[in-house]
């Protein structure tokens, strides 16, 4: 995992915010292409780890993989635009069940246009809730987004004709096209959910990490740090909310539809309010606003619970016990980290890493005066 | 250029503007005078529409904006620099620049380059975060963002506060030359009477909510009785 982290962490720099050396500054003429670049160098990190690791791994990697699109979605919400959302699991829902529903009843193919309609159908919800969301701030968006969460799995009960009901709805994992089993061979077509999984996410992160760099991005960021300084600057605020919104849910989409076909069942059980705050907890324990803190936080929603599980269960604890030790100590880390390093991980490695640059700059600073 | 005719703006009960007129003439700097709470401030919000006047109207070229939202009036040509720096803290000095001609089809990033020149200090802080600025920087900054937005009227809201006098009089001979150059129409709101007349052609003292005198800056910089009641030297 970290080979890939490290990769990300390259491409990601520029998206937190954080001002550059000399050397990155040259570069940023071509920074789409640079996060291109660094972006195809994670995927054949990913690549060769499903070489590497057994079908376990694949299962893991799978499911980071549809987090991914949409905690990076979120950070892109919450962190750089300042917006809370807890609903983000809901817009997931949407995704999902689209990607089910569809899938159900015909044979689309590509995939990518099952993808693409769950964007859509994510997006056009999120346009919904992101122009109701431009009107209110703080513990009144997080109430408004909550009553999404809570209300949406609802939906697809009341539909049950349509969604499956509490059943809920199979999703037949679409099958790998010709030309990958003949590329593949037989062993890495196994791999085919989370290749294709990782090539959607990082597509995703692609987009985003130019996105926040561009103009809209610095909107979105003169809107969370001074509502009166962005609208005197000829920034439209509501436009600007609504539309992190819809790109936030767009995103989320894409990790539902992920979902849909890496656990193959969309019912109201899977997508809970719970999966809602995972996606925040992830992003507050990755670094807020950060592409990669939402990669990283990612990373410990798929491999954190397995992990725990396992051990527990090697340990002796009985089997209900040991599923409840994920929840447990996802909210002790949380604490944990809100108390000492409340910027999450990358916000706080980049603050170390940048007063050591500074020392050194003293030190050879005073060094050069006597 | 700007006319405001009548204006009275209220806090809730409060009366903040009583009935208040004045015009902003292109080329020309207009002063707005006046002690502690006597709504010059609120005059300025509401000229830019941070704040809606309970009656009145504001003009530009003759035309009614006092109901446009902000960002459209931004548009039309109205850079406000608000009290209290108004600068974007978490972005660079050069993304602050770059969201000053935002809204300008065909905007080039190059054109910084202008700012950097008027405010030299300002290119090599380029790439550091504005919060790492000094309060004179921080006001150099948001004069030159507002300055990209190419407006035809530029407010400025205490634009000495805090700064040394050498910090004010740089930033006030850089408006004063622009305005001469360029036509620039400016509403100076100020505390400090004395260095603000020094570069105004009109003032316009304000106490209560209400305009008290109007006149050009030498006559109310001579005028001893006005200074002694309402600008305090």
């Amino acid at each position: 995992m970290t080979d890939t982290s490290e990769k990300a962490s390259t491409k990601v720099t520029p998206a937190g915010g954080g001002s550059g050396g000399g050397a990155l500054a040259a570069l940023t003429r071509s920074r789409g292409l640079r996060h291109l670049a660094l972006v195809l160098a994670a995927y054949v990190g990913i690549v060769l780890l499903l070489q590497l690791f057994g079908d376990f791994r694949d299962t893991q990697l799978a499911t980071m993989a549809y987090f991914v699109p949409a905690a990076a979605g979120l950070t892109l919400l919450t962190g750089v635009n300042g917006q809370i959302s807890l609903g983000h699991g809901a817009l997931m829902a949407v995704g999902a069940y689209t990607t089910a529903a569809i899938l159900d009843r015909a044979d689309l193919t590509p995939f990518i246009l099952v993808v693409l309609a769950s964007v859509a159908a994510a997006a056009v919800v999120g346009l919904l809730v992101g122009v109701a969301a431009a009107r209110l701030h703080g513990p009144y968006l997080a109430g408004a987004t909550l009553a999404l969460a809570v209300g949406l799995p609802g939906i697809a009960i009341y539909f049950g004709d349509l969604f499956g009901g509490e059943q809920g709805l199979r999703v037949r994992p679409p099958d790998p096209p010709a030309w990958f089993e003949d590329l593949a061979g037989g062993d890495l077509g196994r791999t085919y959910p989370a290749l294709l999984g990782w090539a959607l996410a990082l597509s995703v992160l692609w987009f985003l990490s130019n996105l926040v760099t561009s103009r809209y991005g610095r909107q979105w960021r003169a809107v969370r740090d001074d509502e009166v300084a962005a609208s005197l600057c000829g920034i439209d605020l509501g436009r600007a909310r609504v539309l992190a919104f819809v790109v936030s849910a767009a995103c989320a989409g894409v990790g539902g539809a992920l979902l849909a076909v890496t656990s193959r069942l969309v019912a109201p059980t899977s997508v809970t309010l719970v999966l809602s705050l995972y996606l925040l907890t992830a992003i507050v324990l990755g670094g807020l606003g950060s592409l990669l803190g939402a990669v990283l936080g990612s990373a410990i929603l798929a491999f954190l619970p397995t992990v725990l599980t396992n051990r527990a269960l090697d340990s002796g604890l009985d089997s209900a016990a040991a599923a409840n030790l994920a929840p447990m100590v996802f909210g002790l880390v949380l604490v944990v980290v809100m108390l000492a390093a409340p910027r999450g991980i990358v916000g706080t490695t980049r603050i170390a890493l940048l007063s050591r640059k500074l020392k050194k700059q003293r030190a050879a600073a005073l060094a050069s005066r006597t | 250029m700007l006319e405001v005719r009548d204006v009275v703006t209220t806090y809730g009960p409060v009366l903040a503007l009583d009935g208040v007129s004045l015009s902003v003439p292109a080329g020309r700097i207009t002063a707005v005078l006046g002690a502690n709470g006597a709504g010059k401030t609120t005059l300025l919000r509401t000229v830019s529409g941070l704040v809606r006047p309970k009656a009145g109207a504001v003009e530009l070229d003759g035309k009614d904006i006092t109901r446009l939202p902000v960002e459209a009036m931004v548009q039309r040509g109205m850079a406000h620099v608000p009290e209290g720096r108004g600068v974007i803290a978490e972005l660079t000095v050069a993304e602050n620049l770059k969201l000053g001609g935002l809204f300008r089809k065909g905007a080039k990033d190059s054109e910084a380059d202008e700012v950097y020149d008027l405010f030299p200090a300002l290119r090599e802080r380029r790439d550091r975060s504005a919060h790492t600025l000094s309060g004179g920087e921080r006001q150099m900054l948001v004069v030159g963002r507002a300055l990209l937005a190419r407006p035809r009227v530029l407010l400025l809201d205490e634009p000495s506060l805090g700064l040394a006098p050498r910090v004010v009089a740089q930033i006030f001979g850089i408006v004063r030359d622009l305005v001469d150059r360029t036509g620039l129409a400016v509403l100076l709101v100020e505390q400090n009477a004395k260095s603000a007349l020094s570069i105004a052609d009109t003032g316009v003292v304000l106490n209560l909510g209400r305009v008290v005198a109007t006149d050009s800056a030498d006559a109310l910089a001579a005028d001893e009785q006005l200074r002694h009641a309402f600008l305090g030297f």
